[in-house]
C-alpha cells in the first residue's frame, strides 16, 4: 500500500480583487467575475517565491506526516516559476527541511502539471521500494502580462505531499495519464510573460486532455462519476473545471471543497494539488477522491485516492487550506501589486 | 554578502540549527565552537521551533542597500520558547499595529539577492503567529 502520509499548503497573505485590475485596463469586472468565476487572487509578498512557498508548505506536510525528515529519500518540486533558470529549487527545499544529503532531488516543469508530475514520480518510487518516503511539491508564483486575461487569474501558492507506505492518510488506488503535443501556452527562454493560444486553450487543450484522463481512469477501474465522493480538476479559472465536471457527469457536492480558484486564482503547478489538500481537509475516512491535473503543452495526470482513519488525526496538525485562504488577508491596490510583482522597473 | 559566507550560514538561516551544550545544556544560536558559559566543546545539533514573542523592535524607513524596496519594515528581537533570543526581520505584518509581546513564528523567506543575475539569499523571517 502506498499513498499520502502528510500534506501541507502555503498561500501568501496578499490579495488583489478582479475589480482592481479591471479598473486599470478599462475592463468589465463583472463580466470577468461571471464569465470566469474569478473574484480575487493571491499575490506573493516581495520576499516570497516558489522556493519559500514550497518550504513553508512542506514543513506543514512534515507536521502531518510525523516522520523524521531524514526518512525522505526523494524531493521533487514542480513549478514554472523556479527562482533560478539554472540551479535547483529542490536542493533549497531539501536543505531547509534537513533532508540533505542522502536524497534524490529534481525540479520539474510542465506548465500547470508539474506538481502532479512530482506526485506521480514520488508515489511510483515509494511503490517500487527505491525510497521509503518521497516529497512532492507543486508551487508557483505565476505572472500574467499586464492587461492580459491571465493577469486576473495568475496567482501564488504551494501544496506539498509526503508519500509513503505506512501510516497513510490517503491510499493511492490508481493512476493514469493522457498526453499529446498541443501548443496552447508557452514561454520562451528570457521571455518574462507567457503567450497563449486564446480560445485554443479550451476545447483542444484543457477539455480534451482532462476528458481523456478521466475516461481512461474510469475505464481502467470500471467506475462511474457517481462512485467518487470528491473530484478535483486543474482550475485555470472558476469556469472550466465546473463546465467539465458537469459535462462528464459529476455534481457540485463532489467538487465543492476542491474548487479554490474563485478566491485563490490559478496557482499553476499548485492548482490541483491545493484542491486535493482542501478536499483532504474536509474528507472523512474511507472516501474516494479523483484528482485530474492539466498542464499546457499538453497533458493530464489522473489519480484515485481513498482516505483512511488516520486522516482525522492529522486534520488539525497544520493549518487548513480554507483558513489560509479566507483569514488574515491584506488587499493590495494595483500600484502596490505592480511593485510586488516587479512590473514597475526602477532605473538600474 | 558573498557566496561562501551565505553557504556557511545555511544551517542557521534555512532551518534555525542551534548547538545545545552537552555539559551545561545551554542553547547557542548561531552555533559556536566553544560554549561561552562552561568552555565545553561538544554540542548536540537541534532545530529551533521558530516560535516566540516579540521583545523589542524598530521600524526601518531608510534601508541599507538591497532592502530599499521593503520599507517600512520591522526588525526585532524575538524570545523563542527555547529561551533563545534571536534578531530578525518581521514580515507579513502591519508595522503600525505591531507591538512588543506579539506572538511570532519563523517562516522561510527570501532575504536578499545579489542584483538581478546574482545569488538569491534565503533565511528565516518572523511573521505574526496566526495559525496560517
Ligand atoms: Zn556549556
Amino acid at each position: 500500500m502506498v499513498g499520502i502520509i502528510g500534506y501541507g499548503t502555503q498561500i501568501p497573505r496578499y490579495r488583489i480583487k478582479v475589480e482592481e485590475i479591471a479598473k486599470v485596463w478599462g475592463a468589465d469586472a463583472s463580466a470577468i467575475r461571471r464569465g470566469l468565476n474569478l473574484n480575487e487572487k493571491s499575490v506573493p509578498a516581495p520576499d516570497e517565491d516558489c522556493a519559500t512557498l514550497s518550504v513553508n508548505a512542506a514543513r506543514d506536510a512534515l507536521k502531518r506526516a510525523g516522520i523524521d525528515p531524514k526518512k525522505i529519500g526523494a524531493v521533487y518540486v514542480g513549478s514554472e516559476s523556479h527562482p533560478y533558470a539554472v540551479k535547483p529549487t529542490g536542493t533549497i527545499v531539501a536543505e531547509a527541511l534537513g533532508i540533505c544529503p542522502d536524497v534524490h532531488t529534481a525540479d520539474l516543469e510542465f506548465a500547470c502539471k508539474a506538481g502532479t508530475e512530482g506526485m506521480f514520480i514520488a508515489l511510483q518510487l515509494v511503490k517500487s521500494g527505491a525510497v521509503s518516503c518521497a516529497l512532492a511539491i507543486g508551487a508557483d508564483t505565476s505572472q500574467g502580462a499586464p492587461g492580459d486575461a491571465l493577469e486576473y487569474s495568475a496567482s501564488a501558492g504551494a501544496a506539498a505531499f509526503i508519500m509513503g507506505s505506512e501510516n497513510l492518510v490517503a491510499e493511492l488506488l490508481e493512476t493514469d495519464c493522457y498526453m499529446t503535443d498541443t501548443p496552447d501556452f508557452w514561454r520562451r527562454e528570457n521571455a518574462h510573460y507567457p503567450e497563449h493560444g486564446g480560445r485554443f486553450t479550451g476545447d483542444p487543450a484543457y477539455k480534451k486532455h482532462v476528458t481523456g484522463a478521466v475516461m481512461a481512469i474510469l475505464e481502467r477501474t470500471a467506475t462511474k462519476p457517481e462512485d467518487f465522493d470528491y473530484l478535483v480538476f486543474h482550475q485555470p479559472n472558476g469556469k472550466f473545471p465546473v463546465q467539465m465536471a458537469k459535462k462528464l457527469g459529476f455534481k457540485e457536492p463532489q467538487y465543492r471543497y476542491g474548487l479554490l480558484t474563485p478566491t485563490l486564482g490559478n496557482t499553476y503547478s499548485g492548482s490541483s494539488p491545493m484542491g486535493l489538500a482542501a478536499t483532504l481537509d474536509e474528507a472523512k475516512p474511507e472516501q474516494t477522491i479523483l484528482l485530474v491535473s492539466y498542464g499546457s503543452g499538453a497533458g493530464s495526470d489522473a489519480f484515485i485516492f481513498r482516505t483512511t482513519e488516520r486522516l482525522l488525526e492529522v486534520h488539525n496538525q497544520a493549518p487548513k487550506v480554507r483558513k489560509q485562504l479566507d483569514e488574515h488577508k491584506f488587499y493590495l491596490e494595483y500600484g502596490s501589486y505592480a511593485k510586488f510583482r516587479r512590473k514597475i522597473l526602477k532605473p538600474e | 554578502m558573498n557566496v561562501p559566507k551565505h553557504w556557511r550560514e545555511i544551517p542557521e538561516r534555512y532551518r534555525m540549527e542551534a548547538g545545545k551544550c552537552t555539559k551545561c545544556t545551554k542553547i547557542l544560536f548561531p552555533a559556536r565552537l566553544v560554549c561561552p558559559f562552561c568552555g565545553n566543546k561538544e554540542f548536540d545539533k537541534i532545530n529551533l521551533s521558530g516560535k516566540g514573542k516579540l521583545l523589542t523592535y524598530t521600524i526601518i524607513r531608510t534601508a541599507p542597500e538591497g532592502f530599499e524596496d521593503f520599507t517600512p519594515y520591522a526588525i526585532g528581537i524575538v524570545e523563542l520558547k527555547e529561551g533563545v533570543k534571536v534578531m530578525g526581520q518581521i514580515t507579513d505584518c502591519n508595522t503600525e499595529t505591531l507591538k512588543t509581546g506579539d506572538q511570532l513564528v519563523a517562516k522561510f523567506r527570501r532575504m536578499n539577492e545579489e542584483g538581478k543575475t546574482g545569488m538569491i539569499m534565503y533565511s528565516y523571517k518572523f511573521v505574526p503567529d496566526l495559525g496560517i
